[in-house]
């Protein structure tokens, strides 16, 4: 314990350092999109005004300040589109959610239950795809799912389909993109959990008369719990604010927030929307985010 | 039991191949000598070779690739340093922000990230363009690398630092001598971490980035939204071989690592 007072400045530097890092350019950052969001939009450079600034004194300020006004909240809820895109991108985000871990759970199951001596290699062969470009996996499946693409060419072959599907470009592309970038993010905490299980468990189920179903849904499934939640908000937080995969797979009937908010920023450059766009995509994503954070405590704490 | 491995085999195959076969698919097409992206018209590498003449996608590389360096290695010095200071300062003021802050890029959509630090740039009048998508970058990156550093320091015996400093060891020289060496795997994970975020990152970059600074995402994307060609097919398989034989060396060699300890002990 003698160190600790010559490590007091090492202390204050490593603490401070990322501390000021993450303030300044993670949580300002925040401060100034709500800012913006009350602001209006004008015709300059920035295009969005009042702008704060002491140069008029305090008395100035104060004036600027009183211009800042809800509109554009106002605009939000009178569009239909952006509600619509709001609650659109929540269920489709829901649905993706719910099928990567019709997908996913099986994956993880039989990964925890492989020889032990594989298991390294499986886990390298979940992680290997993440560490792959998100947009060109995204790409790759442009190729497979349109008109003319490969999994039409092989349906037509098989002949279980005479007339080519249109896939791309619509909410089911969504799906599948969402289900297949996402699959690791959902597989990883879930083998973990199910690969700690300790098995005598189900032995001890067995003994006691319970079918091998009836087991799986009264001891694995309750255990794997922590692993399925970790990992469906590890899918569910970013899928509501995707902007790759509806922008390259969906059509126009594929609303989502995260394209919303590029096409306001981008195409209509109305800042002050594109903000308070993204101020409401927050403040849904808080509940999920902070019920993720609790999760995550709770299990730093209980590996510690 | 015969029937549950059955249906364990039925997952793994299906699962992997679910995972696999889209990325095969853009490999072996990118090898394609017909235009055509889908319809296989003989093997030919020409489109490599179009690759090379194509000076903007080259310069988007090299824009990528310096970012990715620079952010990659900034992130990894600052995230190490976060993750020291939530796993061994358990109680300082506004630890709470802290660790919200750490945790909460890790989920946060693109679109707001990038928005926001846009918005930041132009507030303070700095400008557009390579170093805004560094800055950028290194700030989302650093928490990726803070939650893996972090999960390595935290079964990391710190009795072995103890004695160091009991032995007269100060503070700094123990922090090279005894914990980098061991935290050392998970530090260069990180860094491929955040150096592979840096190299996919399209829509941060999209949002930060100024004239001359255009990144390879960027550079794909626009040319994705006109159609599928074989270019970046080709780009794309380079792309994904580089990163996979990255992996595959840091992770033999981290195995290799485990391998020796495990006889040593």
């Amino acid at each position: 314990m003698r160190a600790v007072g010559k490590f007091f400045t090492g202390r204050r530097l490593l603490i401070g350092l990322p501390y000021i890092w993450l303030l300044v350019l993670f949580l300002v950052p925040f401060l100034i999109v709500l800012k913006i969001s009350l602001s209006e939009p004008m015709v300059s450079i920035p295009p969005y005004g009042p702008k704060l600034g002491f140069a008029d004194g305090f008395g100035g300020l104060w004036a600027q300040l009183k211009q800042f006004g809800l509109e554009n909240y106002a605009f939000l809820v009178d569009e239909p589109l952006f509600y619509r895109s709001y609650l659109s991108s929540v269920t489709i985000a829901a649905v993706a959610t719910f099928l990567t871990l019709l997908i996913g759970y099986p994956l993880s199951y039989a990964m925890a239950r492989a020889p032990r001596a594989w298991r390294p290699t499986l886990l390298m062969l979940i992680i290997l795809p993440f560490w792959t470009s998100f947009l060109i996996r995204v790409y790759a499946w442009i190729g497979i799912l349109k008109k003319e693409g490969l999994l039409n060419q092989f349906l037509l072959w098989l002949g279980v389909i005479s007339e080519p599907l249109t896939v791309l470009n619509t909410n089911s592309a969504v799906y599948i993109g969402i289900v297949y970038s996402y699959l690791p993010f959902l597989v990883l905490p879930l083998y973990a959990s199910l690969e700690r299980m300790d098995e005598s468990l189900l032995e001890a189920a067995a003994d006691l008369g319970c079918t091998p179903i009836k087991a799986f849904w009264k001891v694995t499934f309750p255990i794997s719990m922590p692993g399925i939640v970790a990992g469906c908000f590890l899918v569910f937080i970013p899928a509501v604010g995707e902007f790759v995969i509806p922008d390259l797979l969906g059509g126009s009937e594929t609303l989502m927030i995260g394209r919303t908010l590029w096409v306001e920023f981008f195409n209509n450059r109305d800042w002050p929307v594109a903000s308070a766009v993204a101020v409401i995509l927050l403040l849904i994503l808080v509940v999920p985010i902070v019920l993720f954070q609790n999760a995550q405590v709770r299990a730093e704490e209980r590996s510690s | 039991m015969k029937r549950a491995s059955w249906f364990n085999a039925t997952s793994l195959v299906f699962g992997f191949s679910f995972l696999y076969l889209p990325i095969l698919l853009l490999v072996i097409f990118s090898f394609n000598e017909s235009r055509l992206v889908t319809v296989w018209g003989g093997f030919s590498t020409k489109w490599y070779s179009e690759i090379w003449k194509n000076e903007g996608l080259m310069n988007a590389a090299w824009v990528t690739l310096r970012v990715g360096f620079l952010s990659a290695t900034i992130a990894t010095v600052l995230g190490t340093m976060a993750a020291l200071a939530l796993v061994r300062h358990k109680r300082f003021t506004g630890r709470t922000l802290f660790s919200g802050m750490i945790y909460a890029p890790l989920v946060m959509p693109e679109v707001i990230t990038g928005l926001s630090l846009l918005l930041l740039f132009v507030a303070i009048d700095f400008a557009r363009g390579f170093w805004a998508v560094t800055l950028a970058h290194v700030t989302f990156a650093m928490c990726f690398v803070a939650v893996v550093v972090q999960s390595r320091l935290a079964t990391f015996d710190q009795s072995l630092e103890e004695a160091a400093g009991d032995l007269g060891c100060p503070p700094v020289k123990t922090f090279f001598l005894i914990t980098l060496p061991v935290i050392a795997p998970a530090i260069i994970a990180g860094w491929m971490l955040a150096f592979t975020l840096s190299l996919d990152d399209l829509v941060i970059a999209s949002f930060t980035t100024g004239p001359g600074a255009t990144t390879l995402p960027m550079k794909i994307y626009s040319q994705v939204r006109l159609g599928v060609t074989p270019e970046i097919n080709a780009i794309c398989t380079i792309l994904v071989v580089l990163v996979t034989s990255g992996v595959l060396i840091a992770s033999y060699f981290t195995r290799q690592q485990a391998k020796k300890k495990q006889a040593n002990n």
